[in-house]
């Protein structure tokens, strides 16, 4: 249970989660739940593969992701912060638009309604051998993943030093907490909240990127609710990155010990519940209390 | 509060219908309309003609009794699940966990069911409906019961409680009461006295040709009688007057004298009875078994039925019914054009961001305030567990 094999694929099931709870976080953050993430998920990882069919350029692809992300995003963020209509609802909706518009567009283009052809993936980053041994060393460590799980792992240091150590993550935080305080220092309260959502939108489209380039082809609904795992990560990540990002390696460790238990004694539907039943503790507040940004699915 | 005449049948239906003004009924149209039209549009970008696409589309749905019979039989679950969001609504909560909950009400019926081998039709029909409410109920009630004692929000829980809920019935079906000899995932059939009639001999006795095969059941009655009850229960009884005082205003319910928290527990309760009420349709009138993950999102489904009927009982009727029409079109439309089905996914999710924009432009226009972006701020209970004064 303890192999490397399975602490290695943990991290990759983490990867999506990570940058989908980050992209959760910008946005509860600034006051906007998003539940759009497992729809932002979807159309990243569509987007990903469908740029990279195009152009045989995983790295095009990755960009395609994130725009996708950010485009749905922004549906989400015009519904709730101009129309300040039910975020929940939105999210909803867009969770659904997103589900039929990926499966419309893989008919569309590639004649399925299930899947698309296989891309290529991603290389691994790697120092050319000629540079000698160091370089062989330090290709141990940088192409031991495929390169999205380092840009996550940077990610999350990037996020911890944004929300924490510069004004715009002040104010994205007081906007969540307090958004008549933040209007009355004259910060605009629209505009960090479309900030959050966008960011939100970007890296959940990065993480759909992810997912589906680690699989080399997209698969209808393939984000199989890692959206809402990503979203119960942060909740049990107590709303910071790092705390996140730990959730995220758990829920991840789970998700890889279940796939090696398939057909075993331990039934793997135990295996997969636990992220659940462990955010419902969390919330509860047997682990210590879970707060979320006080003015959180409050629209302003 | 209620008059001691009996009011007239317009306003009967009017009172059913929720507000009844005439805004409740123009506004998710025109969003219908609107959505129809962004597909349309999407039809006629990939070369294909959108006229003969929606010919065909309710051609599917209502070329003959046979097809009008799928339509209701596909609205039926829609209508469950949708009263279990409006119901729960109305006292300010969001179930978002209607797909667990009709899990968990459906396992629980073919559950009873098999312990039940020689019972009497009489009695096993009832018990089961019965069974149904009460798993889907008390499946919902933990997430209210979370919200009334801790302040946890309900939505977080209830989606969570999906997830355990697709689990926990998918390990019990797989490894505890999977037919024997089988491979697929399902449990033995349920005992034939707990099956629902179908509705094509009935109809046909009254001249409607409706085929022997066609899986309209029993169970669409109960869906109508459903209706009538959440409608009886949130306007003519004690608890729905609660229900309702503490979805506008809990602070002003509380100190009114209503146990705000009791009435939170027993609307989520409510509610997912209503969503184990698909159960009558999915186990006693149509598969007569549970099958692992059987449900494809009606849960879900059901958020969207309730907003396009406005959290209205007779609203989510007719929204279900669009849905169901929508849904018996699409396997037409699949089959007749080379425009793909999935575009009624994406014409059903532009209708629902239509109708959340349109609601709130039709409130904001009425000039009370978006009674939607109330609800966050009507949440009863802060995180402390103490009741919030605003």
């Amino acid at each position: 249970m303890f192999e490397l094999v399975v602490l290695d694929s943990a991290l990759r099931m983490a990867t999506p989660l990570i940058l989908a709870s980050l992209g959760g976080l910008f946005s509860e953050r600034s006051g906007v739940v998003n539940i759009a993430l497992e729809g932002i998920l979807l159309t990243g990882a569509f987007a990903s593969i469908l740029a990279t069919y195009y152009t045989g350029d995983p790295w095009v692809g990755v960009v395609a992701g994130i725009f996708a992300g950010m485009l749905v995003s922004l549906i989400h963020a015009a519904v709730t912060v101009i129309f300040k209509a039910d975020q929940i609802v939105s999210g909803v909706a867009i969770n659904l638009l997103a589900a039929g518009a990926t499966q419309f567009l893989t008919w569309i283009t590639w004649g399925s309604s299930s899947n698309s052809p296989p891309v290529v993936g991603m290389a691994r980053w790697s120092l050319p051998e000629s540079w000698g041994p160091v370089a062989r060393g330090v290709n141990v460590f940088i192409g031991h993943y495929p390169p999205l799980v380092y840009v996550a792992l940077v990610a999350v240091a990037v996020a911890h030093v944004v929300l924490w150590h510069t004004p715009f993550g002040l104010r994205l935080r007081a906007t969540g907490e307090h958004p008549a305080a933040v209007d009355a220092l004259g910060v605009s309260v629209r505009k960090m909240r479309f900030a959050g959502v966008l960011l939100s939108g970007a890296l959940a489209g990065l993480g759909g990127a992810f997912l589906a380039l680690n699989t080399h082809q997209f698969v209808k609904n393939m984000s199989a609710g890692r959206g809402y795992i990503a979203l119960a990560a942060m909740i049990f990540g107590k709303w910071n990155p790092v705390g996140a990002a730990l959730a995220c390696l758990l829920f991840g460790y789970a998700e890889a010990v279940q796939m090696g238990l398939q057909g075993q004694q331990v039934p793997s539907q135990f295996v997969q519940m636990i992220p659940y039943v462990l955010t419902m503790i969390a919330l509860v507040g047997v682990i210590g209390r879970a707060r979320p940004p006080a003015a959180l699915g409050k629209p302003y | 509060m209620s008059s001691p005449r009996i009011p007239g049948m317009a306003t009967r239906v009017r009172e059913i219908a929720g507000a009844g003004k005439i805004a409740d009924v123009v506004a998710p149209l025109v969003a219908v309309l609107a959505a129809f039209l962004v597909g349309g549009l999407v039809v006629a970008a990939i070369g294909e003609n959108p006229l003969t696409f929606y010919l065909t589309l309710f051609r599917g749905a209502f070329a003959n009794a046979d097809s009008i019979g799928l339509v209701l039989f596909n609205a039926t679950p829609l209508i469950f699940a949708g009263l279990a969001v409006a119901f729960a609504f109305r006292a300010g909560l969001f179930n978002i966990g209607g797909e667990g909950q009709l899990y968990i009400g459906s396992f629980v019926c073919t559950w009873v069911a098999l312990q039940m081998p020689g019972a009497p039709r009489v009695l096993l029909i009832p018990v089961l409906i019965l069974a149904s409410a009460a798993g889907g109920g008390l499946w919902a009630a933990i997430p209210g019961y979370l919200k009334a004692r801790f302040g946890v929000h309900e939505v977080i829980n209830t989606i969570m409680m999906n997830f355990i809920a697709v689990g926990l019935t998918s390990y019990l079906v797989v490894a505890v009461f999977k037919e024997a000899g089988q491979m697929t995932p399902q449990t033995a059939t349920i005992p034939i006295a707990g099956e629902l009639p179908r509705l094509a001999y009935f109809f046909q006795s009254l001249g409607v040709p409706l085929p022997a095969a066609n899986p309209l059941n029993a169970s669409f009655l109960i869906a109508l009688a459903a209706v009538w009850l959440a409608w009886f229960i949130l306007r003519r009884t004690t608890l729905g007057y609660e229900i309702r005082a503490v979805g506008h205003n809990a602070s002003a319910a509380e100190y009114a004298g209503i146990n705000v928290r009791r009435t939170l527990i027993l609307a989520m309760l409510l509610s997912g009875a209503f969503a184990g009420l698909v159960a009558t349709n999915e186990v006693m009138g149509f598969r007569h078994r549970f099958l692992d993950n059987f449900s494809s999102g009606i849960g879900f489904m059901g958020i969207a039925v309730a907003l396009l009927g406005r959290n209205s009982p007779l609203g989510v009727l007719f929204a279900a019914l669009l849905f169901g029409v929508l849904n018996t079109g699409a396997l037409e439309v699949d089959l007749f054009t080379n425009v793909p089905r999935e575009l009624i996914l994406v014409v059903q999710a532009v209708t629902i961001i239509l109708v959340v924009v349109g609601n709130e432009i039709v409130q904001r226009r009425r000039g009370r305030g978006a009674t939607l972006a109330h609800r966050s701020e009507a949440a009863p209970i802060d995180q402390d567990g103490s009741a919030e004064v605003s």
